[in-house]
């Protein structure tokens, strides 16, 4: 049976991990390399690494961390953050990413889903959505807005219309995050990540919001998310992927254990 | 030595790096004569079907029947597993290898509330339906790494089958040739044991 993935988010800035897991016996807690090692070790259905560096030698760090993380990782590995062309994302692939994950760029530039994908296969795109609800509206889900710049800025479309017009560019995958949710611990947008996931025919990863195991089993069947992603979570009572898994199986929701 | 075939369809590099995770001596075959003397094949795929014409245009194909006529052994990965079939319905005027007589074909549309997605994505079970060496030390509800809209049905070369919108078949072998859908390269320590035993697997 297909199991709901759980996948483990490392936020990395400079080549450093800035939040996200901190293994007891870790010998140093914010070098990715090592935590994406720890973190497929501790159960993890696929790792993302998402790069909030802006600078140019940030970059050259960046294809370094990709390249050291994915040496030895054997499981589908997703690298996002400031790829803006063909070229940003073969120098990525090339380092050892399965998956790139496109946000703004792909606003600005929707070809380059497309363009992408032509080159590497429709697998190894990921259009990464940002979305707030629109709370003034009738229906605050379906009305939800697509927004950019940490939150701040409205794209000026609709998350619904935006997912299906990825998908129709040939994504491979949606990594949904709503805004609302994202650092409550209070549960994913389960209403949001159902509307999005019923618009369209591929997978969608639910992002923001993640607390509790109970969180994880709602977004995975009220919220029909076909993967979830979990970062700060491992901070909060849940020590790895495979704990949060085996709590998981009890609730009768396909994960995959033994991992 | 093993030699991984380069036809400009995806990315090699989770293939290449797996490979020699393993120990194996790694070298990329981008034209037919590259394969005249390869000991051991491995044709990765994450494009389109269409993509498979390169091999057709580069000479690839006949090298690659010519290798497999030698007893070399081959190991086709998603794309490459269904090119050794007669053909995909993903690019109707582009044959396959034809090692098998089968067609490919793309998974009906999911249900509407999309409860059922097309691209099967994500990992899934195997269920071993003959025991060969290139799954020793896999068991049946052991876990794979999927990613593809297009599969094969079951037939008699298939080795493995998994559930997705009923059986299809996610590993199939006759002889020196293998073919899985899911990518070992992705899959964890059974996908690095299936790599490990066509490493090891006997030429015939």
């Amino acid at each position: 049976m297909l199991t709901r993935r759980v996948i483990a988010c490392l936020d990395v800035r400079n080549g450093r991990v800035v939040k996200g897991v901190q293994f007891v016996d870790i010998v140093d807690a914010g070098d990715p390399a090592e935590l994406a090692r720890r973190h497929a070790e501790a159960g993890a259905d696929e790792i993302v690494l998402l790069d909030i560096t802006a600078t140019h030698e940030g970059r050259a760090t960046l294809l370094e961390t990709v390249r050291r993380a994915a040496e030895q990782l054997f499981i589908p590995f997703t690298v996002g953050g400031g790829i803006r062309t063909l070229q940003d994302a073969s120098a990525v692939f090339e380092a050892g990413a399965d998956k790139v994950s496109l946000n703004s760029a792909a606003l600005q530039n929707p070809e380059l889903i497309s363009e992408i994908g032509a080159e590497y296969g429709a697998q190894a795109v990921v259009v990464a959505i940002d979305a707030r609800r629109d709370a003034a509206a009738q229906d605050p889900v379906r009305s939800a807005r697509v927004f950019t710049h940490g939150g701040r800025r409205d794209a000026g479309l609709g998350v619904i219309e935006w997912a299906r017009e990825a998908a129709q560019r040939g994504a491979g995958e949606i990594l949904l995050t709503s805004m609302d949710a994202d650092g409550t611990r209070a549960g994913f947008d389960c209403a949001l990540t159902a509307a999005v996931s019923r618009a369209v025919n591929i997978p969608v990863i639910a992002s923001g919001g993640a607390g509790s195991v109970e969180h994880f089993a709602e977004v995975f069947t009220s919220g029909c998310a076909d993967a979830a992603l979990a970062a700060s979570i491992f901070h909060f009572g849940i020590s790895s992927a495979r704990v949060l898994k085996e709590q998981l199986a009890v609730q009768k929701i396909p994960v995959r254990l033994p991992c | 030595m093993v030699t991984v075939v380069d036809y400009k369809a995806g990315n090699l590099t989770s293939v290449m790096k797996a490979l020699r995770f393993l120990g194996a001596e790694v070298c990329v075959a981008t034209q037919a004569d590259e394969l005249e003397r390869a000991t051991r094949i491995v044709l990765p795929g994450v494009g389109h079907f269409a993509a498979t014409v390169r091999l057709d245009r580069s000479g690839m194909t006949a090298a690659i029947r010519g290798a497999i006529a030698r007893g070399v052994p081959f190991l086709g990965i998603c794309v490459g597993m269904q090119w050794l079939y007669a053909g995909s319905t993903e690019a109707p005027e582009q044959p396959g290898m034809g090692y098998f007589t089968e067609q490919v074909t793309r998974f009906p549309d999911g249900a509407e509330d999309g409860a059922e997605k097309v691209p099967h994505v994500g990992w899934n079970q195997l269920e071993l339906l003959r025991a060969t060496p290139l799954l020793k030390g896999v068991e049946s509800g052991d876990f794979a790494y999927f990613t593809h809209a297009w599969r094969a049905d079951v037939s008699q070369e298939t080795i493995v089958t998994t559930q997705y919108m009923g059986q299809f078949s996610a590993a199939c072998q006759r002889g020196n040739v293998c073919g899985v859908q899911f990518h070992p390269e992705k899959s964890g320590a059974t996908g690095l044991k299936i790599l490990r035993n066509f490493l090891e697997m006997a030429a015939c």
